[in-house]
């Protein structure tokens, strides 16, 4: 499996030495968002909405990778809690709610105690099992989307006015938005490793190596992975937030399956449990489809290809990739 | 609620169950024995309709479109078992998850620049294109009792062969141990690629007999998926006869739920939630069984494995 | 007279028509270490798994420190000091050797549900986790994963991760399968200087080591406890020579 890059903190205690050098990835990454927009130039609209979109899903996908690469709990229905955060906005919108102090908690909320609902019923599942019946609510989810006829129903809901922070319209310009979105993902990636590292990501990632052993220790593996299932879902639903005001749209689309398969692919595509292959493939998966639709409009034709080279070629995805040809040229 | 109308749509949802139960059958045993997610099930379902309509072009004649689009299918399925998924077989599900999910892009892709992406229709066969009587004021497509009849014709020789054949002893075995089964000497290489055709064919055989009732496009095969993925869930993967009860429970579910939701809340509701709130219960219930299933059985109803 | 830290009574388990544990009852008092013996076959480590909590067994009564544990969970059993070390070796392979101790260490020392603060820099710890390496002989591999061990360096740490429970009761399901002869000898050495600190029950083919080491060897035929006694009862009862142990102990 994705063995070749999880470095887990008690094992490779040189690299604290490198603190530095140990992140250097992530640390490039963010330095690179950050200072983007000071390059974009002329193409400054569509690259900052672009790379928003990245960041975005982005979140989604590293909430994605706490649940399969650290607990081996593989959702098909991650786009549910991604779909609830943005019809918090769009539907507070609608009644004239703005506010972000409302609409953040509700997004959150909501998607969190979707999370609860399901995950208790989820969680008694394992393997395959638990991929479907994830995949049976993010379509619940979905069909009572479609049904909301005062909210679009299919076609959707257009979102006039974007949040506001205490009446400011800090969402509303694109390089505001495009902070914010920097800042929820740093904030959304260092809870992710800081999670992973407690002693609840312990007990957690114990349960995904051999569950019948951390029972036998003294711990209940459900009630741990219950929590981490939550607060994947609320991460989703920061990340729905965030999407709403940036597409100015939400649409039971947002819920798909298809969309839920298409947060796997990134998280997979990066590499899965390592966090830092859920932002490069987030990235790397949305970069490469707009590169490849402003080539041809039958881009599929070549993106579909790629992920079957990536699933045979490369286990561990392109992290894993790039470590692989690390020990290569050292030989 | 008349029970003509009853009559019909449970007929219908017959049908719909013997067609989920086609395509469900080779994606439980590829599963069941290979350990492998095929995402890709779907479009090969969707194929075999594309391929019928290709062939039918050519002949002008169903049934010849029809033995020429299998034959095809299962050239294809294999071509894509040689190239694609016998290096896969090994690896974790997340890697059959992600190559699966490229090969549905490539198809559905695929199709759309070969044959466009309006919808083509297939014209059944003369002689059955009718409708028949089946009581009086019952008139029902004679077309759709093919599909049925076929269904349960295929289930019936499936059934024959995976419990009075040898082939079909061993698959039951590799549903239910596979590295035993291989330990034992058997050639499971031989055996996947024989289970693996099989349920091609089924899943094309799915298509062309929808493909006069349904048009034919790109991304057919993406709900019927999900759907299939659902009736082996329930049914309990490796298991053919928990597949076919599966499929019939849920054919019929489904189609009866989405025809009576809404009579049925309206006992219970005014008539306007009703009218609002139907439709999205419709939809929800087959998912709704499942989750309530699988809370029971967590490995469903009939599994290969055991509990 | 000492209360019994673990009592079973009238425990039975049957797998379809097999009785797996006949009506078994037997008790463990503070202090002893316990032995369970018999042929492949007799119900041992289904014992085990009732005990443990991992089995719930069709009739009978598990009291474990005066409570009655038997509808208790996995977890519940363990919270309460009952600590077990597995025949197939069922360590965490991805987490280091010193990781692996840690987080048994962890399960006794306060809440687990910490978010923020990473627990491979908690001292005290990561201390508790070297004290029980230690004292099976792992002290040195501390930051290998622990799937790279050798099989007897594993089985010393499935011992070491059941030590830091700093357990009330220690079930060792035959902690000397597949070792060889100068690492049974260590485990032996490493149970020697356990016994009294905490009672234990093992269950254990090697004859040498049981008779090394128990206080008191219960003998399990079939599902039954045939014989229940000091060593030198149980290797005088003829019923145990004929049906289990032969002549070799003589």
């Amino acid at each position: 499996m994705a063995d070749a890059a999880l470095p887990t903190p008690a094992t490779r205690p040189a690299a604290r030495r490198g603190l530095f050098a140990a992140n250097a990835l992530p640390i490039a990454i963010f330095l690179l968002f950050a200072i983007l927009p000071l390059f974009a130039f002329r193409a400054e609209v569509y690259v900052l909405s672009l790379v928003t979109r990245v960041m975005i899903f982005a979140i989604a996908a590293l909430a994605l990778d706490l649940l399969i690469g650290y607990g081996a709990l593989v959702s098909f229905g991650h786009a549910a809690f991604m779909g609830l955060g943005a019809y918090a906005v769009g539907i507070l919108s609608s009644h004239g709610i703005h506010d972000a102090l409302i609409g953040l908690p509700v997004a959150l909320g909501a998607a969190a105690l979707f999370a609860f609902l399901t995950g208790i019923v989820c969680l008694r599942t394992k393997g395959v099992y638990f991929i479907m019946i994830t995949l049976a609510f993010g379509q619940m989810a979905f069909f009572t989307a479609s049904s909301l006829a005062p909210y679009g129903g299919d076609d959707g809901l257009t979102i006039r006015v974007r949040s506001t922070l205490a009446g400011f319209p800090i969402f509303s310009g694109d390089r505001s938005l495009y902070y914010i979105c920097l800042i929820c993902l740093l904030g959304a990636y260092l809870l992710c490793r800081a999670l992973v590292a407690s002693r609840f990501g312990r007990v957690y990632r114990g349960a995904r190596e051999n569950p019948l052993r951390v029972s036998t220790i003294g711990f209940e593996v459900y009630r741990y992975q219950l929590v981490a299932y939550v607060i994947a879902g609320a991460l989703g639903g920061l990340s729905g937030f965030l999407l709403g005001n940036a597409t100015d749209f939400v649409s039971p689309a947002y819920m798909s399956w298809q969309r839920s398969g298409e947060l796997l692919i990134m998280v997979i595509f990066g590499g899965i449990g390592t966090l830092n292959g859920a932002i490069v493939g987030a990235a790397a998966f949305l970069l490469v489809e707009e590169w490849l639709s402003g080539i041809t409009e039958h881009w599929k034709v070549i993106f579909g290809p790629l992920l079957v080279l990536v699933a045979v070629f490369a286990p561990g995805g392109l992290l894993g990739l790039v470590a692989r040809l690390r020990r290569m040229i050292r030989g | 609620m008349s029970t003509s109308l009853l009559i019909v749509q449970t007929l219908n949802g017959l049908q719909l169950g013997v067609l989920l139960f086609l395509i469900a059958a080779g994606l439980t045993l590829v599963f069941g024995v290979m350990d492998f997610i095929n995402l890709a099930h779907g479009v090969q379902y969707m194929l075999g309709a594309y391929l019928a309509v290709m062939f039918y072009a050519f002949t002008g004649n169903f049934f010849f479109a029809l033995v020429l689009a299998l034959g095809a299918a299962l050239v294809f399925g294999l071509l894509l078992e040689f190239a694609v998924f016998r290096h896969l077989y090994d690896r974790d599900h997340l890697d059959q998850v992600i190559a699966t999910f490229g090969i549905i892009l490539f198809l559905n892709q695929g199709v759309k620049i070969l044959w466009g992406a309006s919808p083509l229709s297939l014209p059944m066969p003369e002689m059955f294109s009718g409708s028949v009587v089946l009581m009086p004021g019952i008139l029902y497509p004679v077309w759709r009792l093919v599909i049925i009849g076929s269904g349960l014709g295929v289930a019936l020789i499936l059934y024959l062969l995976v419990s009075h054949t040898r082939v079909g002893m061993l698959v039951r075995a590799g549903a239910t141990n596979a590295a035993m089964v291989s330990a034992l000497g058997v050639d499971i290489r031989r055996l996947f690629m024989i289970v693996f055709g099989f349920g091609t064919m089924l899943a094309g055989f799915a298509g062309i007999m929808i493909a006069p009732i349904l048009s034919v496009e790109p991304g057919m095969g993406d709900t019927i998926l999900i759907l299939a993925f659902v009736v082996i869930v329930i049914g309990g993967i490796g298991s053919i006869r928990g597949a076919f009860i599966a499929a019939l429970l849920i054919g019929l579910v489904d189609t009866l739920g989405r025809s009576f939701a809404v009579d049925i809340l309206r006992l219970f509701l005014a008539p306007s939630p009703a009218r609002t709130v139907g439709p999205a219960i419709a939809s929800m219930l087959i998912y709704l069984l499942m989750a309530v299933v699988l809370y029971v059985r967590p490995s469903g109803l009939f599994p290969a494995k055991g509990r | 007279m000492a209360e019994a830290v673990l009592r079973i009574e009238n425990l039975a388990k049957n797998f379809g028509g097999l009785r797996v544990t006949d009506d078994v009852t037997l008790d463990v008092m503070p202090g002893e270490l316990h032995a369970v013996i018999g042929p492949n076959g007799a119900g041992k480590t289904t014992l085990i798994n009732q005990i443990s909590g991992l089995l719930a067994p069709d009739a009978g009564r598990i009291v474990f420190g005066g409570e009655d544990v038997t509808a208790l969970s996995v977890d519940r059993r363990a919270q309460r000091g009952l600590a077990r070390s597995f025949q197939i070796t069922s360590i965490l392979p991805r987490f280091s050797v010193l990781e692996n101790v840690a987080l048994a260490v962890q399960a006794r020392s306060g809440s687990s549900f910490r978010f923020f603060r990473s627990a491979a820099a908690e001292d005290a710890l990561n201390e508790a986790a070297r004290g029980a390496l230690a004292q099976v002989g792992l002290a040195e591999r501390e930051h290998v994963p622990a799937g790279e061990l050798s099989h007897g360096e594993k089985r010393a740490l499935e011992l070491a991760i059941a030590l830091a429970m700093e357990p009330k009761l220690l079930l060792l399901d035959e902690p000397m399968a597949g070792t060889g002869r100068d690492e049974t000898e260590r485990l032996v050495t490493a149970l020697r200087s356990l016994k009294g600190r905490f009672p234990m029950v093992l269950v254990e083919h090697d004859m040498h080591a049981v008779f090394a080491l128990a206080d008191r060897i219960s003998v399990l035929i079939y599902g039954k406890i045939l014989a229940s006694g000091t060593p030198a009862q149980v290797r005088a009862d003829p019923q145990v020579v004929t049906a289990y142990l032969g002549e070799e102990m003589e």
